[in-house]
């Protein structure tokens, strides 16, 4: 059990290195949400027997973030026109290698933060802190609203996936809200980018500059 | 009863608001909810009862403290809200009007909530509502403001989900059965035997760091605050005033919820300590940022980051500090909606917030400008306003607590903000008009309905600080013997 669901923790934390290389925004929500439904099976892979509501929150988890928003986002691309992340804030290679040096601090800080017997061994903790880092690092580290948007989802990713320690204790309404509230989110997101987009004639957050001291 | 329908009437207005056919009256559905909600709390105020153990949604002490000055502030706010949008014909009022209703409904939610999962849900839907709000406009200044709040504030309750997790696997470690409201949590950590205490301390610290920052980005302390001066600057004065006094205040119950957990789990020196050095560095960030921001709605952004850091420092020095930092969200929430509101008339009079285009403003607009000077010396603790007397509480705390360096440097960045806001707000007042913004001048009218709402803020102010009602200092105490170990 341990490690298929170590196999698919990897594989996540694969996917937060090929979204902070990318140039390429439609590899980048690819790489998001792809991500996204790999973390959305990880629920049936925990439990222990069948429970039909954690397997409706792994498919509504699986649809919301797999298909709903990566949709969403490639709609504002093509309404943007825009294909590249051109000047990025924190270049590739090295937001590459803060996301690898992550990884790693990732993998020894959790060291520190003891595990319950039964998941001891699982890589869900530096799993979720390495893509909270990733999906942080994009936030920061790009320009276009489009990249922002991603590098948020990735950060939610990682904060799910240290939901999955939790996922037989706590009620799944709390996980429902959480959904349903991130799916808001974007899409409120998405409103604001297609203004954006309107008033300014371009997705690049870098030109929000009237606003300092 | 009364405590479910103080989230679901405000929804349910939302709801109706939604369908109202009429642009010209459904602002008027603000001041009915709004007072029906104040009706609600004010009964509730009056009439405490304990709410069920084991509850997830509850009128407890914490929520009698501080949800009825929201229901005031919003009931007060409301009614500018009916004269500010019949002066903003030009602007659909659809959305804006629905999203305020609907902030009151989670606001209320977020502050009964007894559950971590159900505090952090509401607290982000309140978030997200914000949204629309801030940008009613629809300039590109606005937008920005949006994107930037978005961007922080989403990260920012990201960070708190993350903290809600580490504080829930810690009381699993502890031994908890997964039950996730405050009662039970605080209930797990106490009598730990050394391996289980071993087991779920360092999540305990985890989970402060992140629900500290994460709530903190909410509350607005520095260094997480850089959303306020952009969203502050842009969004409506009504809104400014909601958000600088409810919003906020909404999330420092949030942190004073986890804290009492933490303070259970054998954190009390931890979170002392950090809420402590937040409070300090908020107020030295704010007052110094006051000495040279040139925007007099940004102005009120760094003053409320300052007032954020002395709740922190209030609820830092525990028992009576906790009392003090609740009479401050009382008194600087209602000196606050007195400031927003007179800055939003002359904001409108002046059609700029920047002291370079903007003086003479007690010539376009007498009325506003009185209450806007009035409001300065309320809002920098001058006698016989309400700050006054709740900042002098913290003070006294803090010198009977023997820490005299607290003492000192939060008196030292009083007078620094003291010397920010005064440059800045007789820059406005002062001098003649500009040419430039005569014209706007001429067409702003100081009607009743601009001009009593805020008033009204400045008279609660006073009468909260001389002549505390009862019922509001037992509250308060109430809160004080939660604290108590």
């Amino acid at each position: 059990m341990t490690n298929a669901l170590n196999l698919f923790i990897g594989l996540a934390m694969g996917l937060n290195l090929l979204a902070l290389a990318s140039s390429r925004l439609p590899s980048v929500i690819r790489a998001a949400a792809l991500q996204g439904m790999v973390l959305g099976i990880l629920p049936l892979l925990l439990q222990h027997e069948f429970d039909w509501m954690v397997s409706l929150v792994a498919v509504g988890t699986i649809a919301v973030k797999g298909f709903v928003i990566p949709h969403l986002l490639r709609r504002a691309l093509r309404a943007a026109n825009i294909d590249r992340e051109v000047k990025p804030l924190i270049a590739f290679v090295p937001s590459l290698l803060l996301g690898a040096g992550a990884t790693i601090g990732a993998v020894s800080l959790s060291g520190v933060l003891p595990l319950r017997p039964e998941q001891a061994g699982s890589l869900l903790v530096p799993g979720s802190f390495a893509t909270v880092i990733a999906g942080f690092l994009m936030l920061v580290g790009r320009t276009k609203a489009i990249s922002q948007v991603c590098g948020y989802l990735i950060l939610e990713n990682g904060i799910y996936l240290f939901g999955l320690l939790l996922i037989n204790s706590t009620p799944l309404l709390v996980e429902t809200g959480i959904l349903l509230d991130l799916t808001v989110a974007v899409f409120v997101i998405g409103i604001i980018m297609d203004r954006i987009q309107k008033e300014f004639d371009s997705l690049d957050s870098s030109k929000l500059t009237t606003l300092h001291e | 009863m009364i405590e479910i329908s103080l989230i679901a009437v405000p929804l349910l207005f939302a709801a109706l608001a939604w369908v109202w056919p009429r642009e010209r009256t459904r602002s008027w559905l603000l001041p009915a909810a709004g007072g029906l909600h104040a009706a609600g709390s004010g009964w509730l105020l009056a009439h405490p009862s304990a709410p069920a153990p084991g509850a997830w949604l509850g009128f407890d002490p914490l929520a009698r403290a501080v949800l009825p000055m929201i229901s005031l502030l919003f009931f007060v706010g409301s009614l500018y809200a009916v004269a500010y949008l019949k002066v903003r014909q030009e602007r659909p009022n659809r959305i804006f009007v629905f999203a305020l209703l609907i902030l009151l409904g989670f606001l209320s939610l977020a502050i009964q909530a007894q559950h971590l999962g159900l505090l952090w849900v509401a607290a982000e839907a309140a978030t997200l509502m914000t949204v629309p709000l801030v940008h009613f406009n629809g300039t590109a200044r606005a937008f920005e403001a949006s994107w930037k709040y978005l961007l922080v504030g989403g990260t920012g309750i990201a960070l708190s989900l993350l903290g809600s997790f580490c504080l829930g696997y810690a009381s699993l470690n502890a031994g908890g059965n997964g039950d996730l409201t405050f009662h039970a949590l605080a209930g797990q950590f106490v009598n730990l035997s050394s391996d289980a205490a071993r087991y779920s301390h360092p999540w305990v610290v985890a989970a402060w760091v992140l629900l500290l920052t994460g709530y903190g980005t909410k509350m607005g302390l520095a260094p997480m605050h850089t959303w306020k001066p952009d969203v502050y600057g842009e969004a409506p004065g009504l809104v400014g005033a909601l958000l600088a006094g409810g919003t906020t205040t909404m999330a420092f119950v949030a942190v004073l919820r986890v804290k009492q957990v933490i303070d259970a789990a054998g954190g009390a020196e931890m979170t002392q300590r950090t809420l402590l050095a937040i409070g300090l560095f908020s107020m030295l960030v704010a007052a110094l940022f006051l000495l040279g921001t040139p925007d007099f709605k940004r102005m009120l952004a760094y003053s409320s980051v300052e007032h954020m850091g002395i709740l922190a420092v209030g609820a830092s020095l525990g028992g009576l500090g906790i009392w003090a930092a609740l009479f401050h969200v009382w008194t600087n929430s209602l000196t606050k909606g007195a400031l927003f509101l007179s800055a939003g008339n002359i904001r409108r009079a002046a059609g700029t917030a920047n002291e370079k285009e903007v003086s003479g403003m007690a010539w376009s607009a007498p009325l506003s400008a009185r209450l806007f000077v009035t409001g300065l010396f309320a809002i920098t603790a001058c006698p016989p306003f309400g700050p006054f007397f709740s900042e002098l509480m913290v003070v006294r705390t803090a010198f009977a607590s023997g820490s005299l360096f607290t003492a000192a440097a939060f008196l030292a960045c009083l007078l620094i903000a003291f010397f920010g806001l005064t440059r800045l707000v007789f820059a406005v007042v002062d001098g003649r008009p500009h040419v430039a913004t005569r014209a706007n001048a001429s067409r702003f009218r100081e009607t009743a309905g601009v001009i009593l709402p805020p008033l009204a803020f400045l008279g609660f102010s006073v009468w909260i600080g001389l002549a505390t009602p009862p019922v509001l200092s037992g509250a308060w105490t109430a809160v004080e013997n939660m604290f108590m170990p």
